[in-house]
């Protein structure tokens, strides 16, 4: 679905119309600049025509004040673009505390997403209008990037890393989405289609069972057991590492005294690199588990351990700061 | 309006460094830089064809949404081979190497560069990388993309990425080696008389991008050995299931090929600043200032590399940083464009096709300049970045800017080089057409990105086939502009009118010594006792004075 | 032809019309010899610019690492003989030295201690590479080269092979043990310290590539200055080369630090 004026995709997001004002802004200072230095180049090029074949122009060597100003204006005016666009970018990088959680994983050449309750959607994404909607990305091999140019949002998927982006839809539709860094062979056709529903409409889509996958909770709860990570993150705190009930979430104090949130990049992190962030009191005896997990994998944990979020400690833990105490 | 006169024609001269020696030995062991800036015009030659015939390819195959020539795999070497041959083996050299050293002794008033030697073996580098790259393109071709973003191309790739990048590793050096040459010749060589601030805007352009040559291809060097090693090798610099960092790769690539963007578009500038003055009749606008903004560039332009990063997952306050500086180095090419349109301002213009280049240069160049704010721009660069949004900007830039700099400033110094005048009316309509097409080509790309057709896409979405025709269209007018020159100017060496030493004319020292010059270049050394672009105290070019009195002087440097 | 330079009488014309130009005097795009130097010696320093960007890229990459690796990276550096490394710095600095020496030698006049002090530059680096050569087949013997059966834990698995028994074998096992445990696994062990001395191999094989030309350049000067040509008033050659081979002693001297030194206990 195209705009009326064929020049502008649809506004289909909070930040669909902020990028679009900006982008009006900078068109017309642009155009502004343009055609005064056009007109200028071509009046003077008319103007000032060798009448003679032997003719030379005035010798005008500079002028200070015109040479400041033109080295000022220019530079305020940067400085607005600059800081209106760093707002924009600022909201961008930085989602909302309430957010849908979806997750998103590229692989060459398509994408797998999955909602909320562990519903699996392949090159398509459903989300409801009017929510913050933050998406968590991961890439199983190459750089990818996901752009919904209606919602004016887009973000690259490394791998060995966990980017984010969200949005907040506002239009109920149907929207194109791309990759957009190039990822070799079918670049070009890995994309899909964001239908953003009404809310009620979501719910009941949401919890439709054409094609639902295995719970990730009760995924992610066999592969805590198979992994042996209840031997040492024991429910009750006795154990080697820090009970993982009430972890999610919540604030960490690390052995170096640094305080963090145990979010999705840091209990990926601590698979991968269990000695980066040791919780304080613990001893560093994680081994990691590079290689030995997809991202696919990785995500069901995760989620098995955010589950377990609600679910307080029976023990303690010296760096464990519990879910809402600070 | 003519730029001959009625004088008796001009004749050439007897022995000149085209014919002082013959035989392919005295071409291919040549020290003579005039001889080697010929040897690298057949090279750079070479590769802009080999790169257009790709990017023909590219612009027919986007004809309809499913392509029309090629399959995924050949597009996605196509759009590869372009970039790779276009940049580093095209643009890169082109000026500097060309016409920088041709002119670069000439102008200071030398015999030639500090270490003739050294220049012949930066040709034969050159050739050799270029060797690398065509077995590259011959046996697998390239299908990674010019920026080479790991793990793609150290691990999933299945192309020829080891002799690529071995060949862009070797020509690295051939820039390097260009790069010290030139910054010892302008240092050491000038002659009696000729003080930094009487040098030429040329020769400040070109030291400008020695500096960047020296301190940044280096990396870019060391960095793509990292991927061979890694490809080669399998080891995890840039690999995240080895342990490795694909964003360490993209900062290391970055530091380089941001300032290599200037490396690019300083040496075009150059030719700007002495192709208007010298159309105009009267010295360039802010000559200081313009020396000035050619270093600031060169010097700011080594801070700015990850605003091509900006959403990768990178620190939000690294993003703020390089924005803020990306606007920065935007301001001394602003200054730029300024001071070139203010010398128009009571100038004796006449429209040669060097000016129509160097005019159409400013209005591209601003436009290309003016769009890279908008990705400076963080909010903006959410939405536009890796789109065709990007490719019109940088296309205006390399192409409308570095390009037209370069074929203003092959038409302007051909005289000196060949002794002979192209034909003038033929070059207006060269000049005209390739403007033409090149709005055409790239104007809707503008468009095209902004709603959201992303780059390096062999299919689309059918709502974007209009834009898509309209710039193929525009390329192939684009590809005549190119075209024509090649003939003519080969038409030229044999069949073309002598040009006399100097038939602008211009006042640079160049244009004092004759055309073709003699292999030592200047007969006698010359003393240097008069300021650039002073076509009042010069009766020596034959002119009249200025019916205006001068303004009085401030503002005067 | 009229030049400013008397010196352009030095330039002789071959049968087939080349200019060639006898080494020592002026060149002939210099209009004087000063120029000449001033020449060169820019040209030194600045491709010695380069040289810094170029160890940098490769600098800066092993710090990262070993930033996000330190422990593998800390076990691996303490496999290479602290030993071998000291006395190459010593040789190294001992080379600049008397490269040091041949210039002022040159300076000065004396001639004949010119030569000699470049032979015995020349001879310390041929040490200095000799002893690079040890180590290298040290790790070759040990299964530390990158792509070729790299395996940290051949040693430990065939001790004998490695030279190690008693004592020194049960303590390289139970650190080996304990680093496997803390960093992730064998297989993330062999990863990142195949990174290690990738960049190990990479670095020390880059500056020794820079210490065969170097060794080059030695000969070259050593064969012009038995023929007497380095005077107090021409002696660009020895100096730049001087200044060269300064540098590559610089970046040894950030080297083994780096890669020897740090975490060692």
């Amino acid at each position: 679905m195209q705009s009326q004026l064929p020049i502008y995709p649809e506004q289909a997001s909070n930040f669909a119309p902020q990028v679009d004002s900006l982008m009006t802004f900078m068109i017309l200072v642009s155009a502004f600049f343009t055609v005064v230095i056009t007109a200028a180049i071509i009046f003077f090029f008319f103007k000032y025509r060798r009448k003679a074949e032997n003719d030379i122009g005035v010798p005008i060597h500079g002028d200070m004040r015109l040479e400041l100003t033109w080295i000022v204006v220019p530079l305020l005016l940067s400085m607005v673009m600059f800081g209106w666009g760093a707002v924009v970018y600022v909201d961008f990088r930085h989602a909302p505390q309430d957010t849908l959680d979806i997750y998103v994983i590229g692989k060459q050449w398509m994408w797998k997403i999955q909602q909320p309750n562990g519903r699996r959607e392949i090159n398509e994404l459903h989300v409801p209008v009017g929510r913050d909607i933050k998406l968590i990305t991961a890439s199983e091999d190459v750089i990818h990037d996901f752009y919904v140019p209606a919602f004016r949002v887009k973000m690259d998927v490394v791998p060995g890393h966990y980017n984010t982006l969200w949005f907040r839809p506002t239009e109920v539709g149907r929207y194109h989405f791309f990759c957009s860094q190039y990822c070799g062979t079918n670049h070009a056709v890995m994309g899909g289609w964001v239908t953003v529903m009404e809310p009620s409409d979501y719910s009941a889509w949401l919890s439709s069972t054409s094609e639902v996958n295995a719970d990730p909770v009760l995924a992610g709860e066999k592969l805590f057991a198979e992994k042996s990570c209840s031997t040492c993150h024991v429910s009750d705190g006795t154990g080697r590492g820090p009970s993982l009930h009430g972890f999610y979430g919540g604030k960490v104090r690390l052995a170096d005294g640094s305080i963090v949130t145990a979010d999705d990049p840091y209990i990926r992190e601590s698979l991968l690199l269990p000695n980066a962030k040791i919780v304080a009191g613990f001893q560093p005896l994680m081994p990691s588990y590079q290689g030995q997990l997809t991202e696919d994998q990785i995500l069901s944990l995760i989620t098995y351990i955010k589950s377990l979020q609600s679910q307080p400690i029976s023990g303690t833990g010296a760096g464990v700061i519990a879910a809402g105490k600070k | 309006m003519a730029t001959t006169t009625t004088a008796p024609a001009h004749t050439m001269p007897r022995e000149h460094y085209l014919n002082s020696t013959y035989g392919i030995r005295s071409w291919l062991l040549t020290t003579d830089h005039k001889r080697i800036a010929w040897l690298y015009l057949a090279g750079v030659t070479f590769f802009f064809t080999l790169g257009g015939i790709f990017a023909a390819m590219i612009r027919i195959h986007l004809l309809t949404p499913n392509g029309l020539l090629v399959s995924p795999e050949t597009y996605n070497k196509l759009f590869t081979m372009h970039g790779v041959a276009m940049i580093f083996f095209f643009l890169i050299p082109s000026i500097p190497a060309v016409l920088g050293n041709f002119l670069i002794p000439l102008m200071i008033g030398a015999k030639d560069v500090a270490f003739p030697k050294l220049n012949l073996l930066s040709w034969y580098v050159y050739i050799t990388g270029g060797c690398f790259v065509l077995y590259a393109f011959a046996t697998g071709g390239l299908d990674t993309g010019w920026t080479f973003y790991t793990p793609l191309s150290s691990v999933y790739s299945n192309s020829a990425v080891a002799p690529a990048v071995i060949g862009i590793f070797i020509n690295g050096f051939s820039s390097i080696l260009t790069g010290l040459n030139f910054v010892v010749t302008i240092h050491t060589m000038r002659a009696p008389g000729m003080t930094w601030f009487r040098l030429p805007l040329f020769i400040w352009a070109h030291y400008a991008t020695s500096i960047i040559f020296i301190l940044g291809t280096p990396v870019i060097a060391i960095t793509l050995l990292l991927v061979a090693l890694e490809r080669t090798l399998h080891l995890g610099f840039f690999n995240p299931v080895l342990g490795g960092d694909p964003i360490l790769f993209q900062h290391l690539f970055w530091f380089y090929s941001h300032p290599a963007v200037y490396i690019m578009i300083l040496p075009a500038m150059g030719v700007i600043s002495e192709i208007i003055p010298t159309f105009a009749r009267k010295p360039i606008f802010g000559y200081t200032f313009i020396a000035a903004s050619s270093i600031a560039i060169a010097v700011i332009g080594f801070f700015v590399w990850a605003h091509h990063m900006f959403l990768t997952g990178e620190s939000t306050y690294a993003a703020l940083a390089f924005s803020l500086l990306s606007y920065l180095v935007a301001i001394p090419s602003a200054v730029k464009v300024f001071n070139w349109t203010a010398t128009l301002y009571k100038g004796s213009i006449s429209y040669d096709t060097p000016m129509l280049y160097a005019l159409g240069f400013i209005g591209l160049f601003l436009i290309g300049g003016l769009t890279g704010l908008f990705l400076a721009c963080l909010g903006l660069d959410i939405h536009i970045h890796d789109t065709y949004f990007v490719i019109a900007h940088f296309h205006y830039i390399m192409v409308g800017g570095a390009i037209m700099g370069y074929l203003g400033g092959l038409h302007f110094w051909w005289p000196k080089i060949t002794g002979k005048l192209y034909p003038e009316f033929l070059a207006r309509v060269a000049a005209v057409t390739l403007f033409v097409g090149f709005n055409l080509t790239f104007g809707p790309q503008f468009l095209l990105g902004f709603m959201g057709m992303p780059r390096r896409y062999h299919n689309y979405p059918p709502e974007y086939q209009v834009l898509n025709v309209l710039s193929t269209a525009g390329a192939s007018i684009l590809a005549i502009g190119y075209l024509l020159p090649m003939i003519y100017f080969t038409w030229s060496v044999r069949y073309g009118k002598a040009a006399g030493p100097n038939p602008w004319p211009a006042t640079g020292l160049e244009w004092t010594t004759a055309s073709p010059p003699p292999t030592e270049n200047f007969e006698v050394t010359p003393v240097v006792d008069w300021e650039p672009y002073d076509y009042k105290n010069r009766p020596d070019l034959g002119l009249a004075a200025p019916v205006v009195p001068l303004a009085p002087a401030h503002g005067d440097d | 032809m009229e030049v400013l330079a008397p010196a352009e009488a030095l330039d002789i014309e071959t049968e087939e019309g080349y200019r060639v130009h006898r080494t020592g005097e002026l060149y002939g795009q210099y209009q004087t010899l000063e120029q000449q130097k001033d020449s060169a010696t820019l040209g030194m320093w600045i491709f010695l610019a380069t040289e810094i960007l170029f160890f940098g890229g490769l600098f800066l990459t092993y710090s990262i690492n070993r930033q996000a690796y330190g422990q593998v990276f800390a076990f691996s550096s303490r496999t290479i003989d602290l030993k071998w490394g000291a006395i190459n710095t010593v040789v190294l600095i001992g080379s600049s030295l008397t490269m040091a020496m041949s210039v002022w030698c040159a300076q000065v006049g004396k001639k004949k201690l010119v030569t000699l002090f470049l032979i015995l530059t020349l001879a310390l680096g041929s040490v200095f590479l000799g002893i690079k050569g040890i180590e290298y087949h040290a790790k070759y013997v040990e299964h530390h080269i990158p792509g070729l059966s790299f395996d940290l834990y051949y040693c430990t698995n065939n001790p004998s092979a490695c030279g190690l028994s008693g004592q020194a074998l049960e303590n390289e096992k139970i650190e080996l043990e304990d680093l496997t445990a803390k960093a992730g696994g064998p297989d993330a062990v062999n990863a990142h310290s195949q990174l290690f001395f990738s960049l190990y191999f990479g670095m020390t094989g880059l500056h020794a590539l820079h210490m065969i030309v170097g060794a080059g350049l030695l000969i070259s000067l050593i064969l012009q200055s038995l023929k007497g040509r380095f005077t107090p008033e021409y002696n660009t050659p020895v100096e730049n080369i001087g200044l060269y081979w300064h540098f590559v002693d610089i970046v040894w001297i950030y080297l083994f630090p780096l890669l020897y030194l740090i975490d060692r206990h």
